[in-house]
């Protein structure tokens, strides 16, 4: 049966209150498109699992570009090891989150980007958490149990098991069986084998048989909703070049 | 006032590290600048799942822009033979493996090695831990880039941290704007001063016990 479907579809899967899991580490591989739909879903008090936080620099959003931050009136609570709106140039200033934390309206708990992964991994294969050596006494310990084991001490962190995972990959076929093209593989397949609900974006769908077996990354059992990203949209791949020349200019605008 | 080495001299220093065959992490800030520096024969890993990636694009080579081509950084890169694409969860298995030369800069480091990379608390600021406290965990070993004192002349190299610590006795070396300081079960072993410093300088510069070691050196480029 074709996974097939549109982002407006697919989003009816996403209610309020869900964890959400997507992939950010910079633009690529990163669900842009998705994250339009779901601010078009309208839902609330969303947590947002996912490794990277960084908003566009100022100007972008209102050219087409996404990111995370356009989720925040609907987001409540952000699980990240980096939320970049210090020292970057960007869409949010650091006051106005730190006002939402302040006024209650905005929880952020912390992690490392190696203990995350394994959060959803534990949260993926049903295993009831992880001992990590990583972050021993530092503060995303902080208020978790500590455990010497074999004279190794070690900090308990719990798994993350998403309502609904946001992916990116470059190719699907009908089945949602994916392949991933360079660094945009990212956090996408763990999202993908991790979360409850999977929702993939693609520049491109093809018939079953046309992905080689060996190629394919994340098997389509992994996979419920495949969503090709309108050629009119600034993320297809019709409109890459342009969509290159954009980034080129953000990261002129960062300094880089 | 005595002349510290400028940003790019560090980090050419801190680059002769690094050895063919090698495999290394060069973290966001100082150590980034490595890259311009590694030998022939080293390969670099980016946490956001690339190995052995060619050099970046800048603004003389902008249409060689790929859009799935970022290092961890975000700066773009090009692409060079035998390189590799993996996720992430095999990203910091690859980290914590100890299998990986690992730079970062720091913001203090204790005579037992200890590390703090950040001075945001959690519960007042926004986290930026990365994968920091990944690598600086799971290095094979670990050099820190830094200044060797703030904008206000205090000593990074401390004898207790003061800021929060991001992994403990975890630094092998560290190179500064004035020295080469390895981290040893016995403290802190003074190994290269910047042209224009002695050893003596050095200590009046660091709150942490320094031993110079027999065959201390000027510091060669």
């Amino acid at each position: 049966m074709s996974k097939i479907c549109t982002a407006d579809k697919a989003m009816a899967r996403v209610h309020d209150s869900d964890m959400i899991a997507a992939h950010n580490w910079g633009i690529s591989g990163s669900p842009g498109y998705l994250f339009r739909a779901l601010v078009e879903r309208g839902v609330k008090d969303l947590t947002l699992c996912i490794p990277n936080f960084i908003p566009m620099p100022e100007g972008f959003v209102e050219r087409g570009l996404t990111d995370p931050s356009i989720l925040l009136p609907q987001v409540r609570k952000i699980i990240s090891p980096f939320i970049g709106a210090r020292g970057i140039l960007s869409n949010l200033s650091e006051t106005f989150l730190s006002n939402l934390a302040k006024e209650g309206r905005l929880e952020i708990e912390t992690s490392t980007h190696g203990i995350l992964m394994e959060r959803l991994y534990a949260g993926a294969t049903g295993l009831g958490g992880i001992y990590s050596p990583v972050g021993v006494d530092t503060i995303v310990a902080e208020g978790k149990e500590k455990r010497n084991i074999d004279e190794v001490d070690y900090v308990f962190e719990k798994p993350l098991r998403p309502d609904v995972g946001l992916i990116k990959a470059d190719k699907a076929d009908t089945l949602g069986n994916l392949v991933y093209r360079g660094s945009a593989r990212g956090a996408n397949p763990l999202i993908a084998m991790a979360s409850k609900y999977t929702i993939v974006e693609v520049f491109d769908v093809v018939e079953p048989g046309v992905l080689e077996p060996e190629m394919i990354v994340t098997p389509g059992v992994f996979v419920d909703c495949v969503v090709r990203i309108p050629d009119e949209d600034i993320y297809s791949g019709k409109r890459r070049t342009e969509l290159i020349q954009l980034l080129a200019e953000v990261m002129l605008a960062r300094g880089m | 006032m005595k002349d510290r080495l400028t940003e790019e001299l560090l980090a050419i220093r801190a680059a002769q590290e690094i050895k063919p065959g090698d495999y290394c992490n060069l973290g966001i800030g100082l150590p980034q600048l490595c890259a311009s520096h590694v030998p022939e024969g080293a390969i670099v890993q980016a946490e956001n799942g690339t190995l052995g990636y060619g050099p970046l694009v800048d603004q003389d080579n902008v249409d060689k822009m790929d859009l799935d081509f970022i290092d961890a950084g975000g700066s773009f890169f090009t692409p060079a033979p035998g390189m590799a694409f993996f996720d992430i969860l095999t990203s910091f298995m690859m980290i914590r493996s100890g299998r990986l030369k690992s730079f970062l800069g720091g913001l203090q480091v204790s005579e037992r090695g200890d590390l703090a990379i950040h001075s945001l608390s959690s519960t007042d600021k926004f986290p930026q831990i990365g994968g920091s406290m990944d690598l600086a965990w799971g290095a094979k070993r670990l050099i820190v880039l830094m200044t060797h004192n703030t904008k206000d002349g205090v000593s990074k190299i401390v004898k207790e941290l003061t800021l929060p610590m991001s992994a403990r006795a975890c630094v092998d070396l560290i190179i500064t704007d004035i020295a080469v300081i390895e981290v040893t079960s016995g403290g802190l072993v003074l190994r290269e001063c910047v042209p224009g410093w002695t050893p003596e300088e050095i200590q009046e510069q660091t709150e942490a016990p320094l031993k110079v070691a027999d065959d201390v050196k000027e510091m060669e480029f």
